[in-house]
């Protein structure tokens, strides 16, 4: 009961927290100078003073900041994020075209920089001074500081132009017919390079993190006893260790879950992934306002599901969460 | 003799590929995929309410136009079988296809032409290619005639490429006029004429068009499927070229990129099939106020930036010179104007002689804009030059196209880097630049302030004159005044670039380039 208590406060600060994110975008956005009726005769190659006038009256660009503003609200709140200028289709449409591949990107970066830092922070920790430990940090802080555009340049020049492993950009290749494993295999393989490349950006942290609380964990009372136990050092580490240094590490990937997200726009436009990120990026330059804000709308979603899911498995993972709220 | 028998070959090639238009190496073979490649998001497929460089690709595959032209500048027979131009220049006959049809089996008629017309005049931004266009009558299915208020020879290119696509009425007629730019069709189940049809449209992924089986031109076109893939990143798009992963891809514009890719086996690279879109980058000054209201000033500046730094060092030899506000490949370009050499000698006596005298080093200031972060280069060089002769300019930047859009289209602005383009006839993209009657009517209009009453006089003259020699000798004039003028210190062409595999038979090089129908594409084996 107190637990459906609490997820219900916590859904009624996300829902003010997007209505704030909203309107504060919008006006931000109305302070620039400028609008997408310029982008949209920039696409057109120029377009005369009658032909802008029109646009901003069709989309009603021309009405005063406020009347514009209660407009978006009142369509939001009707579940209508509005339609894209730019594009010329419902933003829903759009986004909803666009998220499968941004989820797909973002949860298995995600799950890779999550395991494999864990299981590396973990190598490190048993010998925190081997060469192995000192490969893995380096490594990682590589990983962390390198630009993600770069990193992904350079992958696909060593895999893609060199190696002839993966393919360059997209996530299938339409030239291919066949069954569902045909274009699972296809899709995988578009999806390989990407993933990495938004995945090193936080396995240092991972890493770093669980190495950091596995030492930690490894010189206290309990690990001694099962030492003592004569558990080998394999069932110390895995079966007794591990879990109770994951927690941190969890709340962490749930707190970066809103940084991978941004990550994504980078990789995304990297590897013409076609996700959120590249129409997010597509749609700042051009000024589409309903388009960002609604994706800014689904983004924030998103982080709010995977706060939750965090949530939920912090209290697998950690026995005394589960009595709380 | 064997000299003179050469000569008679080489010239009957000649012959051959002026008929034709083709350079025919071997004969085109039916069948394949062709991948190449879009380097953003394509807005509306609908090239009748939609112009520009990205809906022209997609757009002129989907939809046929009445007229064709290859790389002569002559325009060839398409959808208008014939065409006649009244002696008066005051009507324009054009007899359509019999056989032409749209996608979904329609047969195309002249009461479509009339139709598209109307949409174009209500949507298209590009004004000034129809509005002498009164009406067109419809005397049978397969005539459409245009009645013109004046004579317009920029009909003729106007007609033609991504600028003239003729739209179903049975599909476009169910919306008021002015709102087919929003048409749920534009991006869905679109159809048209082309020799292309759409197989789906997937924002941000691919447009995938096919072969449409009863194209009005028999055995056309050779492929099978044309996939278009949507990829931003330029690097990406380099690497997916060397990679073999895309046939083709136009409108290529970094020069590092342009360079390496030019060193790759199995690559042509070229600036080919770019004249009749135009893009030039310029210098753009406005002649309203402070010491640039002074043509001095102006020709000051033009002598201290050095082109051949730009275009050697920045642009790394991609681009061409370009004298005049009509891109290089024009038959109207006339080289024979002032060129502005470097000489900072006569840029300080000019500037001298204005009334500016050498103070401490500097002489006064200016600020100079950009739209676009590719074009910073050019912008910070001109600050670095202009040192030289004690002008201290500041570079502004835009923080997006919107920002620098605002200040150019209210004239809030010294100097600015600017691309501008052609689009085909100077009436529809080089008269914008300088007619007195649009300053400050937005980006891309006379944005310099720019009045001189002659030009006007000129450019009102060119626009009616259906006789080419007197039109361009018109043209040669106004562009002599611009130069001397400088409202625009015009420095270069774009350093667009189509790359194609080996692969690839016949790729699109005429004027349009890319906004032309592939139909005589072909994949070799």
């Amino acid at each position: 009961m107190q637990f459906l208590q609490t997820t219900l406060i916590r859904i009624f600060y996300a829902i003010v927290l997007l209505v704030a994110v909203l309107v504060l975008n919008f006006s931000l956005m109305h302070l620039a100078p400028g609008d997408v009726a310029d982008t949209i005769s920039q696409s057109m190659g120029g377009a005369d003073q009658e032909l802008l006038d029109r646009i901003r009256s069709d989309y009603g660009l021309d009405q005063p900041f406020l009347v514009q503003l209660g407009r978006y609200i009142a369509g939001v709140l009707q579940f209508d994020l509005g339609f894209s200028f730019f594009y010329n289709q419902p933003v829903t449409k759009l986004i909803m075209e666009r998220l499968p591949a941004t989820l797909l990107l973002v949860v298995t970066a995600q799950l890779l920089a999550l395991f494999l830092g864990v299981f590396l922070g973990v190598i490190s920790a048993r010998k925190p001074n081997g060469l192995t430990s000192h490969f893995v940090t380096f490594m990682a802080l590589f990983g962390y500081a390198a630009p993600v555009f770069w990193t992904g340049i350079l992958l696909l020049i060593g895999f893609s132009l060199h190696l002839h492993w993966f393919p360059v950009a997209g996530m299938r290749d339409v030239t291919i017919s066949g069954g569902f494993w045909v274009h699972f295999v296809d899709v995988l393989r578009h999806l390989i390079l990407p993933m990495i490349t938004l995945a090193s950006i936080f396995l240092a942290l991972y890493s770093r993190l669980a190495r950091a609380t596995m030492m930690e964990v490894l010189g206290s009372d309990y690990v001694r006893t099962a030492k003592s136990k004569g558990l080998s050092q394999r069932q110390v580490v895995y079966k007794h260790a591990l879990k109770n240094s994951l927690s941190p590490v969890i709340t962490l990937a749930g707190l970066q879950f809103s940084a991978v997200i941004s990550g994504a726009v980078l990789v995304e436009t990297v590897f013409s992934w076609p996700g959120l990120g590249t129409l997010a990026f597509q749609s700042i330059i051009a000024r589409d306002t309903p388009t960002i804000l609604g994706i800014l709308f689904f983004s924030a979603l998103v982080v709010i599901v995977g706060n939750l899911l965090t949530d939920i498995a912090l209290r697998l993972v950690d026995p005394r969460l589960r009595g709380r709220s | 003799m064997k000299q003179f028998l050469k000569g008679t070959f080489t010239a009957a090639a000649a012959l051959s590929v002026l008929a034709t238009g083709v350079i025919a190496e071997d004969t085109p073979k039916q069948g394949g995929t062709l991948v190449t490649v879009l380097s953003t998001n394509v807005r509306n497929l609908n090239s009748a309410v939609q112009s520009g460089i990205v809906t022209g690709y997609p757009g002129a595959q989907l939809f046929a136009s009445p007229l064709r032209y290859d790389e002569d500048w002559t325009p060839q027979p398409y959808l208008a079988e014939s065409w006649n131009v009244s002696d008066d220049g005051l009507t324009v006959t054009l007899n359509l296809a019999k056989n032409a049809k749209f996608h979904d089996g329609v047969a195309l008629t002249s009461k479509d032409v009339a139709f598209s017309v109307d949409v174009i005049k209500a949507n298209h931004p590009f004004k000034s290619m129809f509005a002498p266009v009164e009406s067109v009558e419809t005397p049978d299915d397969h005539t459409a005639v245009l009645k013109l208020s004046k004579p317009h020879p920029a009909l003729m290119l106007a007609m033609s490429g991504q600028l003239m696509s003729i739209i179903p009425q049975h599909i476009y007629g169910d919306v008021p006029i002015d709102e087919v730019k929003t048409h749920p069709r534009n991006n869905e189940n679109t159809v048209g004429s082309g020799p292309f049809k759409l197989v789906e449209y997937k924002s941000g992924e691919h447009v995938i068009l096919e072969r449409f089986d009863d194209f009005f031109i028999e055995g056309r076109p050779y492929l099978d499927k044309v996939v278009m893939r949507i990829i931003s990143d330029p690097a990406a798009r380099a690497i997916a070229y060397e990679n073999g992963e895309v046939h083709m891809g136009a409108f290529e514009s970094l020069p590092r990129i342009i360079n390496r890719l030019k060193k790759v086996d199995g690559l042509t690279v070229t600036s080919e099939g770019y004249g009749g879109i135009g893009p030039l980058d310029w210098l753009a000054m406005n002649t309203t106020k402070g010491p640039l209201a002074d043509v001095r000033v102006r020709k000051a500046i033009a002598h201290a930036v050095d082109k051949n730094f730009i275009r050697n060092a920045l642009m790394q030899g991609t681009t061409d010179e370009s004298r005049t506000g009509i891109h290089p490949d024009s038959p109207f370009y006339n080289a024979d104007v002032e060129a502005y050499e470097l000489d900072l000698d006569k840029a300080n006596a000019l500037l001298d002689e204005a009334g500016f005298p050498m103070n401490g080093g500097t002489r006064f200031a200016l600020t100079i804009d950009f739209g676009w972060p590719g074009v910073k280069p050019q912008v910070e060089y001109v600050k670095a030059a202009l040192k030289k002769v004690g002008i201290d300019v500041t570079v502004r930047a835009s923080a997006d196209f919107p920002t620098w859009a605002k200040r150019m289209g209210t004239m809030d602005f010294d100097m600015s880097w600017d691309t501008v383009f052609n689009w085909g006839d100077p009436v529809i993209g080089v008269h914008r630049t300088y007619n007195s009657e649009n300053i400050a009517k937005g980006v891309w209009s006379n944005t310099q302030g720019y009045s001189n009453s002659r030009v006007d006089e000129l450019m009102a003259m060119a626009a009616v004159e259906n006789d080419m020699a007197k039109r361009t000798a018109l043209y040669a004039e106004f562009q002599q005044i611009i130069a001397d003028e400088l409202p625009v210190y015009h420095v270069n062409t774009l350093p667009y670039h189509t790359v194609y595999s080996d692969k690839v038979g016949n790729p699109p090089l005429g004027i349009w380039g890319t906004s032309t129908p592939i139909d005589m594409t072909y994949l070799k084996d």
